[in-house]
């Protein structure tokens, strides 16, 4: 299988200098750096954002803390506790950038106070090991708040929380560096400009909040799973960074049953990550897939998260519905014995939470396979007229499979050609192609 | 990436000994940041090995031999499965960890087929 496109693999050319023996001093501790950055970006992101109060100057002061590290770690070598050093540096920026704003606006009997707000806030002995827990949250709810587009919080959620560089996001959605560059400034300058405070919302608020949060690591997931463009069929690097987000997730907000809910969803799906490509890269479907290649371990896990959500009372949750319908294809060892009917009454319940006509397609394959194709069929019949379906693959691709069921082979062979043309992705499209030639040479045979 | 991170210890007894409290304390809490950092994905430790087997492969023949295994000098003790974005993310986690002896191994599982 491919590397993922944002794994940093030194092998591969991304390090500064050549390969593992040889290398300098330097370039090892600038991997260390960069792999210390990782653990602790988020964390530290999230500490200095509780104490200036947005993420925006939060994220600056810590990319400053970072320079300064890249600048003496090599010669001083790596310190005992790479992260209280980094908190420690810039906790001094905070202070001295509180101080000159605090002059700035000649406010000088508040500046004091703040200094020491800081001061106490960014404990060096302390900062590190304390909890961060809620910290954590109030970032992901500000990466992932509403004010923003969906493209500037999967930037920022990235950013901010995964501590990808701008390249890396860049590279895993397949758009320029400085798109990506602009969208996380633009997310900032907005986040500022709306007075989005830094805290974990409560009450109804939280509900929608949460939903934006967990909408966005799904996206972040899905982007990974079926490559919307490219050349890729899937990006597993992108659905590592959103199974890792989800984790952490679940155990900052252990009592949502719906982000174990998403959780469940994604570590099931991402189980089937080898299965789904083929030796050269072409996509393989669910019901043609190798079982023996599915993840154990992420099956496990996801049906674990499931149960949670169930037992949080959240089995009609959107993502619980949805991972419980990934579960059945989980527990089946062959696709014959795939439980059909229970998934078409599981999309039934999906259907009456959030009708969608993608959601209706879906549920026209699941009623296809369990009551037979002819039943399937009458369902996505239905669906041809709407319009937000004109330029869906899917649907043609759908139509065509339960026409050729059915022998209908002519039909089924125009309704793929169609598909392939809709589709953006290059090994989907070739996968299309194939099955109207198949069709082609039924039509033939019979 | 995912990485199994393999603790080693050279004598048998030591798997036998329970940790002192401080000890598994601190272990806990190390697990802890782990798990919320969402690198652990399994995690697991091993009866000591006169509890276990080993089974040769000669040819046609298979030969069971029962545990102790004294004759190793580096006996798994427990292991981690991490998923990581590096090798390197896994070394300064594992930098980490607060143990003052032993072995500890990272070895990154290969996803490619027919393993």
């Amino acid at each position: 299988m491919c590397e993922g496109a944002l794994a940093i693999d030194p092998r591969n050319g991304d390090a500064p200098e050549g390969p593992g023996r040889g290398e300098t001093a330097a370039t090892e501790a600038h991997r260390a750096i960069e792999a210390i950055w990782r653990i602790e970006s988020a964390r530290l992101i999230a500490r200095l954002a509780r104490v200036v109060g947005d993420i925006g100057t939060a994220e600056e002061l810590a990319q400053d803390a970072l320079v300064a590290a890249l600048e003496q770690w090599p010669a001083a070598g790596v310190p005992e506790r790479p992260g209280a050093w980094l908190m420690g540096t810039a906790k001094h920026r905070a202070i001295d950038l509180i101080r000159r704003r605090q002059a700035l606006e000649r406010r000088h009997e508040e500046l004091g106070r703040d200094v020491e707000r800081a001061q106490e806030g960014l404990d060096l002995d302390t900062a590190i090991d304390e909890e961060v827990g809620d910290d954590l949250l109030g970032l992901i709810f500000a990466a992932c708040h509403p004010v923003l587009s969906k493209d500037a919080r999967v930037a920022l959620t990235l950013r901010v929380l995964g501590g990808l560089t701008t390249e890396e996001i860049a590279r895993g959605f397949l758009v320029p560096v400085s798109t990506i560059a602009q969208r996380i400034v633009r997310a900032k300058r907005t986040l500022a400009e709306a007075h989005v405070r830094f805290e974990v919302p409560g009450g109804a608020e939280r509900v929608a909040r949460l939903a934006s949060v967990l909408e966005v690591i799904y996206l972040i997931f899905n982007e990974g799973y079926s490559a919307t463009a490219g050349e890729d069929w899937v990006r597993p690097a992108l659905c590592e960074e959103a199974l890792r987000l989800g984790r952490i997730l679940a155990e900052l907000a252990p009592t949502e049953p719906e982000v174990h809910g998403l959780a469940a969803l994604m570590e099931i799906h991402a189980s089937r990550l080898r299965a789904r490509v083929g030796p050269s890269g072409e996509p393989v479907l669910l019901l043609e897939q190798d079982r023996s290649h599915w993840d154990r371990l992420l099956i496990r896990r996801g049906l674990a998260a499931l149960e949670r959500a169930e037992r949080l009372g959240g089995a009609m949750g959107p993502y619980a519905l949805q991972a419980a319908i990934a579960a059945c294809h989980a527990r089946a060892a062959t696709a014959a014995e795939t439980d059909w009917p229970r998934i078409a009454a599981l999309y039934d319940a999906v259907a009456q939470l959030a009708p969608s006509p993608v959601v209706e397609l879906n549920r026209a394959v699941a009623v296809g396979m369990a009551f037979g194709p002819a039943a399937g069929l009458d369902l996505v019949d239905a669906l041809i007229p709407d319009p937000s379906l004109k330029a869906y693959h899917l649907l043609p691709a759908v139509r065509g499979d339960l026409l050729r069921k059915l022998g209908r082979s002519g039909e089924a062979r125009a309704e793929f050609e169609r598909a392939a043309s809709l589709t953006q992705n290059a090994r989907e499209r070739e996968l299309l192609q194939r099955r109207a030639a198949e069709c082609a040479a039924e039509g033939i045979v019979g | 990436m995912r990485v199994l991170i393999l603790a080693k210890e050279g004598e048998q007894s030591a798997a036998a000994t329970p940790p002192a409290a401080d000890a598994m304390a601190a272990y806990q809490k190390f697990n802890e940041e782990l798990v919320k950092a969402g690198v652990v994905i399994g995690a697991g430790r091993l009866s000591p090995s006169a509890q276990g087997k080993r089974v040769r492969f000669d040819g046609k023949k298979r030969t069971v031999i029962d545990g102790p295994f004294a004759e190793s000098k580096e006996l798994v003790a427990g292991y981690w499965l991490w998923q990581v974005r590096s090798i390197d993310e896994a070394l300064e986690w594992l930098k980490r960890a607060p143990y003052d002896g032993g072995i500890f191994e990272i070895r990154e599982i290969s996803m490619s087929e027919g393993v």
